[in-house]
This record gives C-alpha cells, sequence and structure tokens, in this order.
C-alpha cells in the first residue's frame, strides 16, 4: 500500500446552472512534485486549484488532501497548512510587509519573537533585504517585490503544499523570469508539492514536473514537460504553436 | 439685558446639547455599525434596512419628532423621544457608510485572508474593519454633524439643548436669542468635524 497521493482529484465535476466548469477531472499529484494546470480562461484551471483549500467544493467527485475528502478537514485547519499564492498578491495594505508575512505563525500562535525570527528568515530566502523591507508597507513596494512577500507569506508555517494561480502573470517579463528561477531555487531547497495555474506554456514548460492540459473542464493532456513539447495533439501543438510564433520571429529577424 | 445671564444660559444649554448629541451617537453607533456588518453577512435584509433608515431620512424633521410623541415607551415629551428620533437620523449614514466601507475591501485581500486560515471573526476584527475604518469614520462625522443641527428641534418637544434659544428666539422676534441658540450649534459642528476629520486621518493606511 503506497502513501496517498498528496492532493488528488477524483471524478471532480463542477457545475454552476447549466454550465459545467469542471468535468470528471481525475488527477494526483505525488509528494514534492510541482503539477502546472495549463489552459486558456474559461478552462476551469483556478476552479481546480480553489477545491484543494476548500474555496469551493466540487458539485460531484471529491478533491482529497493527504488521503481526506476536502469536505471533511477542519477547513481553517486546512488553509492553515496549504501556502496560497494569487495574481493579485492580496498583500493586507494595513499590515506591514512583516507582518503580512508572519499572518499565519500569527494565527496559529506562534510567540512574537519566532514570528519575527521566520518573517526575517523568510525574506530572506525570496531575496529581500529583512532589513530593508520588514517594516514597509505593500503600497511602497513594486509589483515584483510585492510577488517576492505573498511567496514567502505563503511558506512563513511550513505548509503541507503550496497552490499558485497565476502568480506573475501581471509582472513585466524580465521580473517574471527572475520570479521564476526563484521559484525553481526555493523548490530545489524545500521540496514542496505544488500545483501552479497559468496559461503560459513557456511558464508551464519552466516550472512543471508535469503538465495538465484543460480544455473547458476536461483534462486533455497529462505529460511531463518532455513529452508536452513532443506531443502531436491538437491541443497541445495550439499551446506549442505560441512558441514557434516566437522562433519564428527570431528565425525571420535574423535573415 | 443680563448679560451675565445670558453668557450662563449659552454655556448650560451647550452643554445640555452636547449630551443630547453624545447619547443619541453612542447609541445610534452602537445599533448602526453591528447593524451594517450583519447586513454584509445576511445581505436579504439589506435592501428593507435601508429602505426603512432612508425612510427616516425623507421624513422632515419636525414631523417626525412630532410622530413619535403619541408612541408609548419610546414616546413623549422630553429627551427621551428626542433621543429616539436622532438615533433615527443618524441610522442612514452609519449604515451605508459601514456596508460601503466593508464590501469595498479589495476581493483579492479577502480572498488573501480567507485561503491563510482566518476564522470569519478574524477577517471581520483584522481585516474588514480596519481597511473600512476611514469610511465607517466619514460616516461618522457626517452623522454627528447633522446630528448636532437636527439637536435643536429637539427643543420643540422638550427636550432641551440650543434649540431652546432659537424658538424662543423666534417666538420673541429676538434676534439675539436665535444667535445665542445658532453660533454655539455651528461651533460645535465645526468643531466636532475637525476632531472626527483627524481621526478619519489617522486610520487611513499609510
Amino acid at each position: 500500500m503506497s502513501a496517498p497521493a498528496a492532493v488528488e482529484f477524483r471524478n471532480v465535476s463542477f457545475r454552476i446552472g447549466s454550465h459545467q466548469i469542471l468535468d470528471n477531472l481525475n488527477l494526483a499529484l505525488t509528494s514534492g512534485e510541482t503539477v502546472v494546470l495549463l489552459g486558456r480562461s474559461g478552462s476551469g484551471k483556478t476552479t481546480a486549484l480553489k477545491m484543494v483549500n476548500g474555496l469551493v467544493f466540487p458539485t460531484s467527485g471529491e478533491v482529497l488532501v493527504d488521503g481526506r475528502a476536502t469536505t471533511s478537514w477542519d477547513l481553517i485547519a486546512l488553509r492553515r497548512s496549504i501556502g496560497y499564492v494569487i495574481q493579485e498578491v492580496g498583500l493586507f495594505p494595513h499590515f506591514t510587509v512583516g507582518e503580512n508575512v508572519g499572518l499565519v505563525p500569527r494565527l496559529e500562535g506562534w510567540p512574537p519573537e519566532r514570528v519575527g525570527n521566520r518573517s526575517r528568515e523568510l525574506l530572506a530566502q525570496v531575496g529581500l533585504d529583512p532589513l530593508q523591507f520588514l517594516d514597509r508597507r505593500p503600497r511602497q513596494l513594486s509589483g515584483g517585490q510585492r510577488q517576492r512577500v505573498g511567496v514567502a507569506r505563503a511558506l512563513a508555517a511550513d505548509p503541507r503544499l503550496l497552490l499558485f494561480d497565476e502568480p506573475f502573470g501581471a509582472l513585466d517579463p524580465v521580473t517574471r523570469v527572475e520570479l521564476q528561477d526563484q521559484f525553481l531555487a526555493l523548490r530545489n531547497q524545500l521540496h514542496k508539492t505544488s500545483l501552479f495555474v497559468t496559461h503560459d506554456v513557456r511558464e508551464a514548460l519552466r516550472l512543471g514536473t508535469r503538465i495538465a492540459l484543460l480544455d473547458r473542464g476536461r483534462l486533455e493532456i497529462l505529460a511531463t514537460p518532455e513529452e508536452f513539447l513532443r506531443s502531436r495533439e491538437p491541443q497541445t501543438r495550439a499551446f506549442l504553436a505560441v512558441l514557434d510564433l516566437g522562433a519564428q520571429t527570431i528565425a525571420d529577424e535574423s535573415e | 439685558m443680563n448679560r451675565p445671564g445670558l453668557a450662563q444660559d449659552i454655556l448650560s444649554l451647550t452643554g445640555e446639547h452636547f449630551v443630547l448629541v453624545l447619547i443619541s451617537m453612542g447609541l445610534a453607533i452602537a445599533i448602526g455599525l453591528p447593524l451594517g456588518v450583519l447586513l454584509t453577512r445576511k445581505p436579504l435584509f439589506k435592501g428593507w434596512v435601508l429602505g426603512f433608515a432612508n425612510v427616516m431620512q425623507t421624513v422632515p424633521s419636525l414631523a417626525l419628532f412630532g410622530f413619535l410623541i403619541p408612541i408609548p415607551l419610546i414616546g413623549g415629551i422630553g429627551k427621551r423621544t428626542a433621543i429616539v428620533a436622532l438615533i433615527l437620523y443618524a441610522l442612514l449614514p452609519l449604515l451605508r457608510n459601514t456596508l460601503v466601507g466593508i464590501l469595498g475591501v479589495d476581493p483579492a485581500v479577502r480572498e488573501s485572508a480567507v485561503a491563510m486560515g482566518m476564522t470569519p471573526r478574524q477577517l471581520l476584527w483584522q481585516v474588514e474593519l480596519p481597511l473600512a475604518a476611514p469610511t465607517i469614520l466619514a460616516g461618522v462625522r457626517v452623522a454627528t454633524v447633522t446630528t448636532i443641527g437636527t439637536a435643536t428641534i429637539a427643543a420643540a418637544i422638550g427636550g432641551g439643548g440650543l434649540g431652546v434659544f432659537i424658538f424662543r428666539g423666534i417666538a420673541s422676534v429676538d434676534t439675539t436669542q436665535i444667535l445665542a441658540g445658532a453660533v454655539p450649534a455651528a461651533a460645535l459642528a465645526l468643531l466636532s468635524d475637525g476632531g472626527l476629520g483627524w481621526i478619519e486621518k489617522r486610520f487611513s493606511v499609510a
């Protein structure tokens, strides 16, 4: 008997009225891997992500975290054990950077000194000088810095897994690559199981250990980045065409 | 003309006026803020409660004081009736600003708070209320300034306050008396407005 999957979607469907948002999704994440949910807007990827920390519940089927359905978890405890990073960051504007990062540890009742130490340690880990940033307010930060704080906040209470909802989507391309590098470095260091939503195929190929391609609520392809690149399926080709276009432009320019 | 007597009267009626406003606003806040928070949780009743507060606001103030007199328990002649009327007047800005303030919290911030594992109570006290504070305080400020003005009508039903001067002045066509009521009332309103404005600014996110 093997250990239960870190996260498992079991026959998960979700509908609002007659609108089918997820259609019989089956997907299991093993411990330590990064699965990227890739899809266009409206493919249901964000809905799937929000089912893991119980912000949304399936209309049929179930989502299991560490072998237990989200419906039978104490939701507060579940959410505190899962890091969550979203595109809008959602930092608390009335808290300092330090207070933002230390939020979950504080909710969990850690002593203030330990919260402080943890916040400093995490800021350093995401590449922000604690001395310089701890007492700043979110509005005094750039978009990239804010998202780094968002990542630090998600890591604060040493969560069992991490959820990312297009975290780097609103950043300029250079900052985006910097944060992707940061993500990879952190993953090599911490080995956290992650579920990562994006519509950017480059990001999916860079960050995913596996890529799950969603289309209109259905899981169309589940593949490693290498398999994904080789795939001849029309669905994958449509996404990879973006890369071809890039290569084409470069070829054109060098002619 | 006995000037020292007038000064004495101004002082004591201003005090009475201030206490009237203080009690009314205290109670109005004690009712309005929790009710406003409740309405953000139970949007079903939002239309009804806001509608009620809206109607109260449109009733001419003199008539509202009059309507309350025959009602048992809260009615009659005197301060109690005046306070009830003033509370009804203050309710709308308090309710509306509490609602607007809380519902105006950035959805991404609210979602983060929930996803971080905040309980509904923590979400309210640590995120929603602090972020809504400037808007709520703006409501308190508007309500206070209006109440200071409206409270002058309390004198018509025996509620006392600076309105006593004004009504007496109108009855005896005595401008001095009217001014003795109006000027302290205006000063009180300006001071409260300034003070509450200062507090409001302190609560805004830096």
